[in-house]
């Protein structure tokens, strides 16, 4: 038998008729149109603005804003720079859109899986909010929940009160939280965390040897919390709460959440919900019935069909467009500028309105998505490559 | 082994599966968390409806007397709001007398979505249908011939823009998809690039961002001296950013489109633009008109935020309509289910198509 | 042919409609001695699918007895764990579970219904594929293998459970015909070796070479049932001539 020999080098035959010749040129040919379109939309860009006398460049950032912004999770006054009053529009958006990812996960998750419900009710009530939610455009969903906010709930002097700890109004919403402690309580629930991945190990690999299988959820659960109690005992047990409380024309004390946060996620939430919903309705229905056959045929009872047969399956198509969902609420969160929640978009507006230079800041809100968007491709495809069900 | 077989006529199930009772029984009352909810939901909606039903229709207010509505504060919905702004809520600030224009115009656009919509009128002729449409939109509402009165894009407003925007919009937008969708699957690697970038770019950015790129730096990018109207600006910046999403649901169904059928192409001597309009893009296309649905639906939510950029769609309109007036100004509340029922019937009523499209295609495909 | 006084599987005047109208199974009696292997065959919608699924209770019946190794088929949780313990089924789109490695797939229903160690889980498992001859592919997933080889792994995976009695829902009917006599070769050794076995198949060389009984059905009822030679050579029935005359004669 002759063994098998190397191909031959391939030799480019350079004529106008060749595949690779045209190729070529065509490139060339996109490629300076592409070059001499964007030369000529800097020349004018520059020209112009030159004529109305704005300047450009990134200095402006150093500059003192020169205006308040409603709610910070930083230190903040009107004397600070632009560079800082934009950076505390991107921790804002981080808020909303963090809070909003998991709110959205918990309705979302709840109301495709009541989709599959045996209770026609609950499978109605499923649908319908899928279809009330997602038919009407998130704009007018928002001005609707800061109307309710603004003008429907009770004015600050007189706030809806819950057990006297919870205060609703027009001012937002007051509820206790702890001034001291939190810290050592966190921490405590991050050993708790490390704790309970110990214990599931455990479980594992009892299971693994001896076929008898332990407890995985409850057991981890009160090591959570009794690690969250240790901590606070850790930190001299402080019983400081900062309480809220009804004065004259307003509630003070306690955590307060603005009216237009609160727009902001409820809106984000129910209507990103509704679209979550249906991706989890799809994931679960993408499993084939013959899965389920398969796994009562074992002899597997639902919660191990469920978990060992049905989900795995099921997570690997809700992932992705389950990410593109969190995605678009970050995105959507750059709505908040028509409820006047102060994020990234309308801080950088307000700046476009007193420093004029127009071109940068849209280039930054533009980075700050992109950045965003791109690390989560990137998370998301490293996660596909990984879970995919390996074929020929 | 076998006595002398008997054929057995079929009988009727004994046990009902069907029927109002054998359903309840099932869907409601299967086991006791079932009967648990139905219960827990069952009297939610008998506390719910009738206060629903009171607020809405029994103690509402449908004249359009302020004085009325104030009194029914709490009690009644004033649906007179609606009564009385619904012109300009519609319309936005377009002159009142000439108002049969933009209703024209709606109607026309609407009628041209419907025709479009039965598969009869799937030919090469849509494409001129619409152009005579769309023209026929601005004719009417632009005026300045035909003895119509000429009317400057500043004033148009409410449902007519919104659709305008939306159908013009995709219109535009979908041979410029079709090309970047072909650009990303293009073998030449500085094509496939400048395709990729657009489309990341694009998607990775929230639309409010492209209007405002629009808004503000469009005006930068023409020669000095030249003005662009702001519809011409939003329609542009719309266009850009719905042709990046659509680049993408078309490259799916060039995706779909098997192997073979290029090969065959190939083989018959066709050349790659002439493969691509002949064999790829009608099969291609075909299977992702759901997909295209889809993404005018989330079009025609999207107009709502032009009101950003000062264009006074739908949703604009009505807070023209309602912020300076004050005698009216309490009840906005109304006036927003009145355009979340448009909203939602739009929506609502091209989902369902969309839907019915998808089986009608699984359909021609199953064997 | 083996004796055995109880029958294994016990059929008594089983009736099953789908929905109010279409009567799917009609007064069916049947017992299947322990050890005994039955082909069954017939035209599509005759019942023979809904038949064996009952068996193992992926279907329910509405009227009349279903005993399966002394236990009475009910709406009882314990009963039909207890008799999914011991019946095996092999589907014919296979069924293996994509995101489990061929190894895993075997293992599943040991480790967490039989509670069974993971070594010895394990060693259970190479046994069986072994017995298929398939173990070197024990660490793949099953869409990297052919089709012939998935069944031939669904067949492992049943037979973890060392069930008493095996079900075959039409097993080579999605295969390519050049994989269709693997899988007939382990089902053959496995009918050798005394395990009971329902079979629906229309592959009349396989019901030739190792049926004791082969059955035919039409329009939900058992038509004919008689011993392979004695059935194909002289059939008794008049559609048990028309169904064998369709296909054997292409």
């Amino acid at each position: 038998m002759t063994t098998p020999a190397s191909p031959p080098p391939r030799s480019r035959q350079w004529s106008l008729n060749s595949r690779a010749t045209r190729g070529v040129i065509y490139q060339v040919v996109a490629l300076l149109l592409l070059g001499l379109g964007l030369w000529y939309l800097a020349h004018n860009t520059q020209a112009n603005m030159q004529a109305r006398g704005i300047q450009s460049g990134f200095d402006f950032l150093g500059a003192s804003a020169g205006f308040d912004i409603g709610e910070t999770l930083i230190a903040y006054d009107p004397s600070q720079s632009y560079g800082k009053a934009i950076w505390v529009g991107v921790l804002n958006t981080v808020k909303v859109a963090l809070a909003g990812i998991v709110f959205t996960t918990i309705l979302g998750v709840a109301l495709g899986v009541g989709r599959f419900s045996r209770n026609a009710l609950v499978r109605g009530l499923c649908y319908g909010y899928v279809e009330a939610f997602r038919n009407v455009p998130l704009l007018l969903q928002l001005l609707m929940w800061y109307l309710v906010f603004i003008e429907l709930l009770p004015a600050s002097n007189e706030a809806m009160s819950v057990g006297g700890l919870l205060f609703l109004s027009k001012g937002g919403l007051s509820f206790p939280w702890p001034t001291a402690g939190v810290g050592y309580v966190v921490g405590g629930l991050a050993v708790g965390v490390i704790a309970g991945v110990l214990w599931r190990r455990r479980v594992q690999k009892r299971f693994e040897a001896t076929g008898q299988d332990g407890d995985r959820f409850w057991a981890p659960l009160a090591m959570l919390l009794v690690f969250a109690v240790v901590g606070w005992v850790v930190a001299g047990m402080p019983r400081e709460w900062s309480l809220p409380e009804q004065l004259p024309f307003m509630v003070d004390g306690g955590m307060a959440l603005t009216p237009e946060f609160l727009a902001l996620l409820i809106g984000l939430t129910t209507y990103t919900a509704s679209f979550v919903a249906e991706v989890v309705r799809g994931g679960i229905q993408s499993v084939s019935r013959g899965q389920d056959e398969a796994a009562s045929a074992l002899g597997l009872n639902p919660r191990q069909k469920m978990k060992l047969v049905v989900l795995p399956q099921a997570m690997r198509v809700i992932i992705p467009p389950l990410t593109n969902q969190y995605l678009n609420l970050t995105k959507n969160s750059s709505l908040a500028v028509v409820v006047g929640y102060p994020d990234v978009v309308s801080i950088a507006n307000t700046t476009i309105n007193q420093s004029g230079r127009a071109v940068e800041c849209i280039a930054i809100i533009m980075l700050v998505y992109l950045s965003t968007s791109l690390t989560t491709s990137l998370v998301m495809n490293w996660y596909n490559r990984r879970m995919a069900i390996r074929e020929r | 082994m076998n006595a002398q077989f008997q054929p057995i006529a079929p009988r009727p199930s004994p046990v009902r599966h069907s029927g109002a009772l054998a359903w309840a029984r099932r869907n409601l009352f299967a086991d006791w968390k079932s009967t648990l909810a139905t219960l827990i939901v069952g009297v939610v909606l008998l506390w719910a409806v009738p206060k629903l039903w009171q607020w809405v229709i029994v103690g509402a207010v449908f004249r359009p007397d302020a004085d009325a509505c104030q009194a029914a504060r709490g009690v009644g919905a004033c649906w007179g709001v609606v009564t009385e702004k619904y012109r300009v809520i519609l319309f936005g600030r377009y002159p009142f007398d000439e108002q049969w224009r933009p209703l024209l115009a709606t109607l026309l656009i609407i009628f041209t979505l419907v025709i479009s919509c039965m598969r009869v009128f799937w030919t090469r002729w849509l494409a001129l249908i619409w152009v005579a449409s769309l023209a026929g939109f601005f004719v009417l509402m632009g005026g300045g011939v035909f003895g119509l009165s000429s009317v400057r894009t500043e004033l148009w407003g409410g449902l007519p823009l919104t659709l305008m925007l939306a159908v013009l919009s995709l219109f535009l937008a979908f041979p410029l998809a079709v090309l970047v969708a072909l650009g990303r699957r293009a073998k030449l690697p500085a094509i496939r690039t400048i395709s990729v970038l657009y489309v990341e770019l694009v998607r990775g950015v929230p639309l409010i961002s492209v209007l405002f790129m629009a808004s503000f730096m469009f005006p930068l990018f023409v020669p000095r001296g030249v003005t662009v109207d702001v519809l011409v600006r939003v329609v542009a910046g719309l266009t850009l950013f719905i042709a990046a999403y659509m680049a993408e649901t078309v490259r799916g169904g060039l995706q779909a489109v098997p192997k073979g059928q290029f090969e065959a192409a190939d083989s018959l001597g066709l050349g790659y633009w002439q493969t691509q309009r002949l064999i790829v893009l009608p099969q291609a296309l075909s299977m992702v008109v759901p997909s295209i649905m889809n993404t005018f639906i989330s079009l025609f939510k999207d107009t709502s935020l032009v009101t950003i950029v000062s264009l006074y769609e739908l949703t604009g309109a009505l807070a023209l309509a309602l912020n300076s007036d004050v005698q009216w100004r309490p009840f906005k509340l109304e006036a927003y289910f009145f355009i979340t029922l448009i909203y939602f019937s739009g929506c609502f009523a091209m989902s369902r198509y969309s839907l019915w499209v998808e089986k009608q295609l699984a359909a021609s495909k199953a064997r | 042919m083996p004796e055995q006084t109880q029958p294994i599987i016990r059929f008594d005047k089983v009736n099953k409609w789908y929905g109010n109208d279409f009567h799917v199974l009609r007064d069916i009696d049947l017992n299947v001695a322990k050890g005994e292997r039955i082909v069954i065959c017939g035209p599509s919608g005759s019942g023979k699918s809904t038949l064996i699924r009952c068996i193992n209770r992926l279907e329910e019946h509405q009227q009349g007895v279903i005993e399966v190794d002394g236990v009475e088929l009910k709406d009882d949780i314990k009963a039909i764990d207890q008799v999914r313990k011991n019946v095996g089924m092999v589907f014919q789109q296979f069924n293996l579970f994509p995101h489990l490695t061929v190894l895993e797939n075997l293992t599943l229903s040991p480790m967490w219904v039989g509670k069974m160690p993971k070594k010895e889980a394990e060693e259970r498992a190479m046994q069986q594929l072994k017995r298929v001859r398939i173990a070197e592919q024990a660490s793949k997933f099953p869409l990297q293998l052919s089709g012939g080889q998935q069944q031939r792994v669904a067949i492992a995976r049943a037979l973890c459970l060392t069930p008493k009695i095996m079900l075959f829902d039409e097993p080579t009917s999605a295969l390519d015909p050049e994989m269709i006599k693997e899988v007939l070769d382990v089902m053959i050794e496995l009918a050798n070796m005394g395990i009971t076995m329902l079979c629906v198949t229309h592959e009349m060389g396989f019901a030739k070479a190792v049926a004791d009984r082969v059955i035919f059905m039409d329009q939900g009822q058992i038509v004919e049932q008689n011993t392979p030679e004695a059935f194909f050579n002289n059939p008794q029935n008049e559609r048990s001539k028309d169904f064998l005359s369709k296909i054997l004669g292409h």
